[in-house]
């Protein structure tokens, strides 16, 4: 009875998740679709005569926007960390006077709109002849992530045991010597954690690509798949291989940091 | 998740760290706070050159008369809030602030609804929860370019899944991203589509938090089903309520990617938002209008600070009490 009910839970839970996914699936189907299917009425539900065309379009056209999207994705987890994991060790250990308007500004730092950082990069890239570079791109993307780094590495740290420094200090370590050898290694679920964020907002990114990369020799994959809606709208298949394509680190977050993607999105919405 | 927006406790009455060298073994607590602000120093350049300076930059713009030239050059004349007063009188004004709020409002009132609802339906442990669970947070983590472009391909007017589904229901097509009507519902929906996984993670984090024994007691009492998740459930879960919701509520009002992929504010501004209307004036035109750009933007960064001020504190109060 009780497990005839539990099966019957089951059974919803997973039609929920079908009716969630369906955009998902959906892009999925499109992008193994013919061209001559694609304006079919009624569209077909299932790749039956799929074709690999739409991924030969998207790797031929598409590969240099990835390439450049990873090295991005790279930098921007790089330049997070080097700023971050120092701070947050600060913050959660040595107790430094200030830090908590600094957690507050880092605070209110998160929730700036990207398009009104964009416009003031916008300004100061021109100046100093940063538009279009990758470099400009790592230092845009990396404010997405360096404040909300920060705040999860320090809550993190704090969890980590006194006993623990005082153990590395009695052996004489200094304070860059716990940091390097004691917390950076102890910390590295949550470091792993911050530099799959770090990575995945960078790659997703749209808003800095558009403004302060627009006209560059080396745009990202958001503009690759962009401007492929805007010149060639025939094409959707490619279109949507591209997405899939683009959704990969996505999957990889999921798989590999699932249980610490929640505790990502929980951190700094409620009291644990 | 408290120890983040709390002050840490005086350094006093602390063993200093050994960092800093020999030189400062007589005042140990000052080696200390200078270690400690030494591991800050990357993170407080970082947040003045690239946060505080582009901002400031941004106000700046907001304040001037730009032209293209004079962009360039840095010579642009001092208009005071010139820029403010043309875009508080622009047409655009009135239907960007109101879109602004039906699609942030409506937004959060279905994300609620609906995660709130599933945080309700995966609270109790089924074979399979967990790794579905799971799998609804792939709309939130999809990079917005893709599920902007696969929405925009499914409410396509002529070959869009939806209207098939529609027409197979006897419906006429409609024309989602083309018509004026339906335009800012459109974007309203995928946007609501993507927000759900937030509100149901954090909302199924405050609902186990919530002691099971006080639902045992209320089933004790009596109270079955919806009268035991309005009297019992929902009052208790009203701390993370407000902080979901503000929270979403910051989130919402930046958002820019949907609507600007889906529609780029359009047919005829039918979903333009401030966050649109900023990015069309700055960047949409062959002759960009920064000043006013600047100023929409800053408009809209003094809401989106006012409600996050209004988190922070909620939020606060929370973790005193």
């Amino acid at each position: 009875m009780t497990d005839a009910r539990r099966w019957g839970k089951t059974a919803i839970g997973l039609v929920l998740t079908g009716v969630m996914l369906f955009p998902v699936y959906w892009m999925i189907n499109v992008s193994f679709t013919r061209e001559q299917d694609m304006r079919k009425s009624p569209p077909s539900w299932f790749p039956v005569k799929g074709t690999l065309e739409g991924y030969r379009a998207a790797l031929d056209q598409q590969l240099p926007y990835l390439g450049i999207s990873l090295v991005v994705g790279l930098g921007t987890v790089a330049l997070t960390l080097l700023v971050a994991t120092p701070a947050a060790y600060s913050l959660a250990k040595l107790r430094p006077r200030g830090g908590g308007t600094l957690s507050f500004v880092l605070l209110i730092a998160q929730m700036i709109p990207g398009i009104i950082m964009a416009m003031g990069f916008y300004a100061i890239f021109l100046n100093v002849g940063m538009l279009n570079t990758v470099t400009g791109l790592i230092v845009a993307d990396s404010t997405l992530a360096a404040p909300f780094a920060v705040l999860i590495l320090t809550t993190f740290m704090s969890g980590i045991p006194e006993e623990l420094m005082q153990a590395a200090r009695v052996d004489g370590a200094g304070t860059v010597r716990t940091f390097w050898s004691i917390i950076v290694p102890v910390s590295r679920n949550s470091i792993i954690t911050v530099s799959l964020f770090a990575f995945l907002w960078a790659w997703s990114d749209f808003v800095f690509a558009s403004t302060l990369d627009q006209g560059g020799a080396f745009q990202p994959i958001t503009l690759g798949i962009y401007h492929y809606i805007g010149n060639n709208n025939q094409q959707w298949n490619a279109i949507m291989a591209t997405a899939v394509i683009a959704s990969i680190p996505t999957a990889v977050l999921l798989v590999i940091a699932q249980r610490y993607v929640a505790a990502g999105v929980t951190a700094g919405a409620v009291k644990s | 998740m408290n120890r983040v927006t709390q002050a840490p406790a005086p350094a006093a009455d602390r063993p200093a760290p050994a960092a800093g060298g020999g030189r400062r073994a007589a005042s140990r607590p000052r080696s200390g706070q200078w270690a400690a602000w030494a591991f800050l120093a990357p993170v407080v350049v970082y947040l003045l050159v690239f946060y505080a300076y582009p901002l400031y930059r941004n106000v700046e713009l907001s304040l001037r008369h730009y032209t293209v030239r004079s962009f360039v050059q840095g010579d642009a004349p001092f208009t005071g809030f010139a820029n403010y007063a043309e875009v508080l009188g622009d047409a655009t004004f009135g239907p960007a602030l109101w879109h602004t709020a039906v699609f942030t409002l409506v937004s959060l009132a279905f994300q609620f609804t609906i995660g709130l609802a599933l945080a309700m339906f995966f609270l109790k442990n089924f074979r399979l929860s967990a790794v579905l669970r799971a799998l609804f947070l792939v709309p939130w983590l999809l990079p917005l370019i893709v599920s902007s472009s696969t929405w925009s391909w499914m409410f396509n007017s002529d070959s869009g899944v939806v209207n098939a589904v529609l027409g197979a229901f006897g419906a006429e097509p409609v024309h989602w991203l083309t018509s004026p009507d339906w335009s800012l519902w459109s974007v309203t929906i995928a946007n609501i589509w993507i927000g759900v996984p937030f509100n149901l993670v954090v909302l199924y984090s405050g609902l186990q938090a919530i002691d099971p024994a006080i639902h045992e007691a209320a089933a004790l009492d009596g109270a079955a089903g919806w009268q035991r998740f309005w009297k019992v459930t929902f009052p208790l879960l009203r701390p993370v309520s407000a902080v979901t919701l503000l929270l979403g509520l910051v989130y919402t009002l930046k958002v820019f990617d949907i609507i600007w992929i889906m529609t780029r504010g359009g047919p005829s501004g039918s979903s333009t938002t401030f966050a649109t209307w900023s990015y069309r004036l700055g960047f949409g035109n062959l002759l960009p209008a920064f000043g006013p750009g600047a100023a929409v933007g800053n408009l809209l960064i003094v809401m989106a600070l006012f409600f996050g001020l209004v988190y922070i504190r909620v939020q606060r109060k929370q973790s005193l009490s």
